[in-house]
């Protein structure tokens, strides 16, 4: 292809990358070493409201001469990671008198940590093999009905996570459906979201549910591309259905169980739409729900903007991290 | 078949002028719009308000995340902002909002002194009314156990432990314990009941001590009575409770008195009374803040376009539209309005209860609390680390914003 006709074609994504992508994250990055701050006074204020008149000292922003209120922007190097990671803390922990793990864990993004890595991995292989054993059934299905079943199997991916979870959540929380015919059959009193395993147990169970389809269907196609003659060769050898799943199934559709691995583990790192729609937050937290939380101001604005870029940072750098197996295992099969 | 449609059609305007039966004064040509809170108070004074014309209200319970930006807008998205005494803050601090003395000269004759919000004598906003949690309890209840209204928590905590005995209703108490905003306000109101301080001359924090940790023993205590998934509960899900008949007694929010009695939902009408807050202890004032809600004009617009939303606000806000609505609010107006749902929270103010502390050192401590204290109500930290890592989370984000050094 001519060098000009490539460029036409590929500018435009190139622009729009830069844009949307390469110049915010370049702005969060900087951000996350930088701190932006209102010059403050303090002013002996008279408030008059309907309950009286006091006289307090107040703690205001300086205005200038326009009325807008005066910033100033440091450069704080890495204030803002040291606040997130607390090393100070972290070391008392492990000191002598520290509480070990479990004080490690009251720290914010050491809780919202240790959620994010169990919840990516646990839900990884789950995701996998509910999407296989999908994939395996509605394969064997029919042709005539295997349509609609698997309309009826892609269902769950189609509905928006947030609604998804919060119709979830309505048929647990207090006397939901659910749980009044499970306190009717075990004669007991459940409260679901009063405890912090069921909670995490059922945030983990709606991500599987959700992204159990997608597998199935990339999966699903992979399966029509299986060569049947080194099927017919196995059975004829002798092979049991589990052999001829761990020998030959599985290795021919193994690029697209990594392709999918890859997807998961990012989607599943970034985990936000569950916590917010069971409204997990009380009791569990993600590391991209800590990077929403220092971004949602307070009752008098006050929004720790360096915080949550060195949030965001750290959650790419997670994700990079979790990554590199993967690719590494991707590009091996590129050569 | 016409005369038919015409039988329609005039029974449907006579609906219609019955509705409708009060009209705003003037006719607004100036196209403004507002944006507040979204309970019912609101929805009642923006209805009234619309009957001018030219005139768009947006009701937003995230109302407080978007104002400041918008307001700081030029021009500003909003002519005119519901506001509270603590979401008013950011926009002081900000400048976002315009001094009222000239317009309240001009158009609010039929104005009270306590209506007018003054910061250093300058008029700020105009409260429409006030609000407070305060004492919920079921009259039936109480009187089959021979129980006396509760004055103090002690007292509470006693009522609760009989209530449950006899097993008459789910859960002796409610409260709006949510995680967040709820949970830090009832940390802040009780508190405040146990006449500390939140913070210090130099905004460093001061509640990390006894009066903190009594605080944080008192709550633990009263969860002892309620729905265990409390950390779930806000003001609407204890007004269910109490509409389902499913709890006796509950620190809430006097503006949602009105629903409690709602005939569509309520299994409990006229069963409930109000009385002031608990006090934390005997001789104390009751555990409560004082909250007002009301308007502010933005200053990033065009005089006349102030001019005009004020003028609306002021249709919004007559004494008509208040009267015909006496349950909706505990109304701010020149001719008062007999409410049986002010009961609670006059007594509480007579009381002594103070108002909300608002400002923005006030509202760092009351987001912390609401959620370091969490942990310690699930019994997986001490009261005193409790106190200490929101106290640490104060320090992080004060001195991020700069208001302790």
């Amino acid at each position: 292809m001519k060098t000009k006709t490539f460029l036409i074609f590929v500018i435009p994504s190139l622009v729009m990358m830069l844009v949307f992508i390469a110049v915010p994250l370049g702005i969060s990055i900087v951000q996350s070493f930088q701190n932006t701050q209102n010059v403050l006074i303090k002013k002996e204020q008279k408030k008059c409201d309907p309950f009286g008149c006091q006289k307090v000292i107040s703690t205001i922003p300086l205005l200038d001469e326009m009325g807008k209120p005066v910033t100033k922007t440091k450069w704080v190097g890495w204030e803002n990671y040291k606040t997130l990671l607390e090393p100070d803390r972290v070391s008392q922990a492990f000191s002598e008198e520290g509480g070990g793990f479990s004080e490690l864990l009251g720290i914010d993004f050491y809780k919202a940590f240790r959620f994010t890595i169990t919840f990516t991995l646990l839900t990884l292989p789950m995701v996998i093999i509910v999407g296989l054993i999908l994939a395996l059934a509605v394969n064997s299905i029919h042709r005539r009905y295997r349509g609609p079943v698997i309309f009826i199997t892609l269902l769950p991916f189609v509905i928006t996570p947030v609604i998804g979870a919060l119709s979830i959540k309505w048929l647990f929380i207090g006397d939901g459906i659910l749980t009044a015919t499970i306190e009717a059959m075990t004669n007991s009193d459940i409260a679901v979201f009063s405890n912090p395993l069921a909670v995490e147990a059922l945030v983990l169970f709606f991500r599987v549910w959700h992204t159990a389809p997608f597998v199935f269907v990339i999966l699903y196609a992979g399966l029509q591309t299986l060569n049947f003659d080194s099927l017919e060769a196995a059975i004829i050898d002798g092979a049991s259905r589990w052999e001829r799943l761990r020998y030959i199934i599985v290795p021919h559709i193994m690029p697209l169980i990594v392709f999918v691995s890859l997807i998961h583990l990012m989607d599943a790192y970034r985990v936000f739409d569950e916590i917010i729609g069971f409204g997990a937050e009380a009791h569990v937290m993600s590391l991209q729900w800590l990077t929403f939380d220092f971004l949602m101001p307070d009752d008098t604005g006050n929004r720790s903007i360096g915080r949550a870029s060195a949030s965001a940072m750290l959650t790419m750098v997670g994700i990079i991290i979790l990554l590199i197996p993967v690719l590494r295992r991707t590009w091996k099969e590129q050569r | 078949m016409k005369l038919f449609k015409i039988a329609i059609l005039l029974t449907a305007s006579i609906l219609y002028a019955a509705a409708s039966s009060w009209a705003c004064e003037f006719k607004n040509k100036v196209p403004v719009n507002s944006l507040s809170n979204a309970f019912e108070a609101f929805k009642v004074v923006t209805a009234a308000s619309a009957e001018c014309g030219n005139y768009k209200a947006e009701l937003d319970i995230d109302f407080k995340n978007k104002q400041p930006a918008a307001m700081a807008a030029n021009p500003s998205q909003y002519t005119i902002g519901g506001i509270s005494n603590s979401t008013i803050v950011p926009l002081l601090d900000g400048n976002l909002i315009r001094p009222l003395d000239q317009l309240v000269a001009k158009y609010g004759s039929s104005l009270t002194e306590s209506q007018k919000i003054r910061i250093d004598g300058k008029i700020m906003a105009i409260a429409m009314m006030v609000n407070a949690q305060h004492w919920f309890f079921r009259t039936d209840v109480l009187g089959k156990l021979g129980i006396e209204v509760p004055t103090t928590y002690k007292e509470v905590l006693e009522a609760a432990k009989k209530i449950k005995k006899a097993g008459i209703v789910d859960y002796p108490l409610g409260a709006t314990f949510k995680a967040g905003w709820n949970l830090g306000e009832e940390f802040i109101n009780m508190y405040l009941g146990t006449g500390g301080m939140l913070v210090d001359a130099k905004n460093k924090p001061a509640f990390n001590n006894a009066k903190g940790v009594a605080t944080l023993e008192m709550m633990k205590k009263l969860t002892r009575y309620m729905d265990p998934e409390y950390l779930l509960s806000d003001s609407t899900y204890v007004q269910k409770q109490f509409q389902q008949g499913k709890i006796a007694m509950a620190n809430l929010w006097a503006s949602r008195a009105g629903n409690i009695d709602d005939p569509k939902e309520s299994k409990v009408i006229g069963l409930i009374d109000y009385a002031a807050a608990p006090a934390f202890k005997a001789g104390g004032a009751p555990a409560t803040t004082l909250w007002w809600d009301g308007f502010t004009i933005a200053r990033n617009i065009s005089d006349k376009e102030a001019e005009a939303g004020f003028r609306v606000m002021m249709a919004g806000i007559d004494h008509k539209v208040l009267a015909a609505n006496p349950d909706a609010a505990i109304w701010l107006s020149s001719k008062p309005i007999e409410s049986r749902m002010a009961k609670g929270a006059v007594a509480s103010a007579q009381g002594g209860a103070p108002s909300y502390p608002a400002s923005a050192v006030t509202s760092i401590v009351h987001t912390q609390a609401g959620q370091k204290i969490v942990d310690y109500l699930t019994g997986k930290k001490s009261a005193k680390t409790a106190l200490a890592d929101m106290e640490a989370a104060y320090l992080v984000t004060a001195k991020e914003s700069g208001y302790v050094k």
